[in-house]
């Protein structure tokens, strides 16, 4: 009796986020094909499509050196948030570790927000590899206020597209959700600008552009450059609007899996 | 003293499916309970709803006197699912941390290990196990949290002889701390190994609640099979078979002293012929007990 007394009732939270957080980070960096992807894809893409543009000058004589890599770090983590809960929610509902760990003491918020601790730890290691690589090898100038700005706004921003992932995550199977993820994810992000800026996409995509999420999302990062071709205020509102239809779908799909599974 | 698991007139169903109608089990702190049951009984419904991790359609289930979701409530009891996975690329006793990090007051992850029989493959990843390795290091994340509860659904699936037996030995070992211990199986032996108490279901209801030794008595442990001409169900009359089938010449039924009953055959003039004499399965005994209820099996054990 005494010892019930004695022992506190629950597991402290911060405990359980930290074991959570750094349990499901090793997992991931122990997939080399998952972590090299994340890292090095947006490498290889900016290599691609920013580098040989990378010293051209706009009208305005800025360099587009800081525009591409705003862009492709706005690709950078909102790919990490689209796919680490894209395709990793749907391979542990598909490996069932989520069975297991519904009927421990571990709280469903806590177990979410070790994921999002690991997503934005992913994000902010695949942008700072590509400034390197921007910096090092591409010469491209940004301050390193500006880089910071760039990166707080890319994962402040990305709400909306953890949302992405999660519907997806809650409502693909392990092998489709990869393929599903790159159908909505990368069409988007192309037609976003995110890897040729927008007024160099035939005009179908310019038109197509401001209805996607991604756009609005760029133009935060543009924004820190003062290069933006919408107000802040406009993206935020578009990214709130998008924020709340995804967060819906999200929510629905994950509730239906859960009801599945749990009622 | 405060039940530990309580099921009280527990209702589940699944769509058209009533997987569970009206339930009662209670369980005290420190009992030993085999639920034995054949396949698709409601021994996982059961356990769910127990732990929280099914809602009853109607009726109440508590854990502790409290909802089994609550975190507190959770807190106090370890868990083998029959469907379950880990976190692929980490080391056992990575994932033994892990889990102890989910309890107030775990046990040393060094005890949780031995316990399991893990301390060999404790630095292999989850995704190198074998199907026994596999199991054992589910019941390690079961036990680590020091839980009050243990609720093992099969926990044997996948186990060969040896290893079941070593691992029923470590379950017996963690429960001499007067720990309470919930095991759905269909194996016999199992329950006859582990288990102070066995709650029989079939298709969604208990039909027998009693300790191991009354079942065990009541469980008709042998099948008898023969042929022989002009058999009615007189023929039996005041023998001590179950589940008693006639057809064509054939009878076939269930029994606890086969001996008797054949002696009581000849004795009555009975030419039995292609005589078959064997163990019976669970699944059959099972089925003696669903067609003929015996009331004195339906008191709870006190």
């Amino acid at each position: 009796m005494s010892t019930a007394a004695v022992r506190p009732s629950v597991a402290p939270v911060p405990r359980m986020l930290l074991a959570q957080t750094r349990a499901q980070l090793l997992n991931y960096l122990r997939i080399p094909a998952f972590t090299l992807t994340s890292l090095l894809l947006p490498i290889m893409f900016f290599t691609f499509f920013g580098l040989p543009q990378a010293h051209n000058r706009l009208p305005n004589g800025q360099s587009v050196g800081p525009y591409l890599l705003a862009s492709f770090a706005a690709y950078c983590v909102s790919s990490v948030m689209v796919y680490n809960f894209g395709i990793g929610v749907a391979t542990r509902r598909g490996m069932k570790q989520d069975l297991l760990e519904r009927a421990t003491p571990l709280p469903p918020a806590v177990s979410l927000a070790a994921n999002v601790l690991v997503a934005i730890l992913f994000a902010l290691g695949c942008t700072l590899a590509l400034f390197a690589f921007a910096i090092v090898v591409g010469g491209v100038r940004v301050s390193p206020g500006t880089g910071l700005s760039i990166v707080a706004r890319a994962l402040l921003g990305s709400v909306p597209l953890i949302a992405l992932g999660m519907a997806i995550g809650y409502s693909s199977g392990p092998n489709a959700a990869p393929a599903i993820a790159n159908l909505i994810y990368l069409p988007m992000s192309f037609a976003s600008g995110l890897f040729i800026p927008v007024q160099f996409l035939p005009s179908l995509f310019q038109k197509i552009a401001p209805v996607l999420p991604t756009y609005h999302y760029a133009q935060l990062t543009w924004d820190a450059l003062g290069q933006a071709s919408e107000s802040l205020g406009t993206a935020a509102l578009a990214l709130a609007g998008w924020t709340v239809v995804l967060l819906v779908v999200a929510v629905r799909v994950y509730q239906l899996d859960q009801r599945r599974k749990f009622s | 003293m405060e039940p530990a698991v309580e099921l009280i007139d527990a209702h589940k169903r699944y769509g058209p499916v009533e997987a569970l109608h009206g339930v009662n089990v209670t369980i005290g702190p420190g009992e030993l309970v085999a639920m034995l049951g054949p396949n698709g009984a409601g021994k996982t419904t059961a356990i769910s709803l127990m732990l929280g991790l099914r809602r009853p359609t109607a009726g109440t289930a508590r854990l502790f006197g409290m909802d089994p979701t609550e975190r507190r409530a959770r807190s106090r009891c370890g868990v083998m699912l029959q469907e379950s996975g880990v976190l692929q690329q980490l080391r056992v006793s990575e994932l033994v941390d892990l889990y102890r990090s989910y309890y107030p007051a775990p046990m040393p992850a060094e005890r949780a290990l031995a316990l399991a029989g893990l301390e060999e493959v404790a630095s292999r990843p989850s995704s190198r196990l074998s199907g026994g390795q596999r199991q054992r290091l589910y019941y390690a994340l079961a036990v680590c949290g020091d839980p009050d509860v243990l609720f093992l659904d099969e926990p044997t699936v996948g186990m060969d002889v040896e290893g079941r037996r070593a691992f029923l030995e470590g379950i017996r070992e963690f429960a001499s701390a007067g720990k309470t211990i919930v095991l759905t199986t269909h194996y016999l032996e199992e329950a006859d190994q582990l288990a102070e108490r066995v709650v029989v279901v079939d298709r969604g209801v208990v039909i027998a609640d009693a300790a191991l030794e009354a079942i065990k008595s009541q469980v008709a442990g042998r099948r008898i099979r023969f042929r022989a001409p002009d058999l009615t169900p007189e023929t039996f009359a005041g023998l001590p078979v179950r589940g008693l089938e006639l057809g064509e010449g054939r009878a076939r039924m269930l029994s606890n002293e086969p001996e008797e009953v054949l002696r009581a055959l000849f004795g009555r003039g009975v030419e039995i012929r292609e005589l078959e004499v064997a163990g019976a399965d669970l699944e059959e005994a099972f089925l003696s007990l669903t067609s003929h209820h015996d009331s004195d099996l339906e008191e709870p054990v006190a």
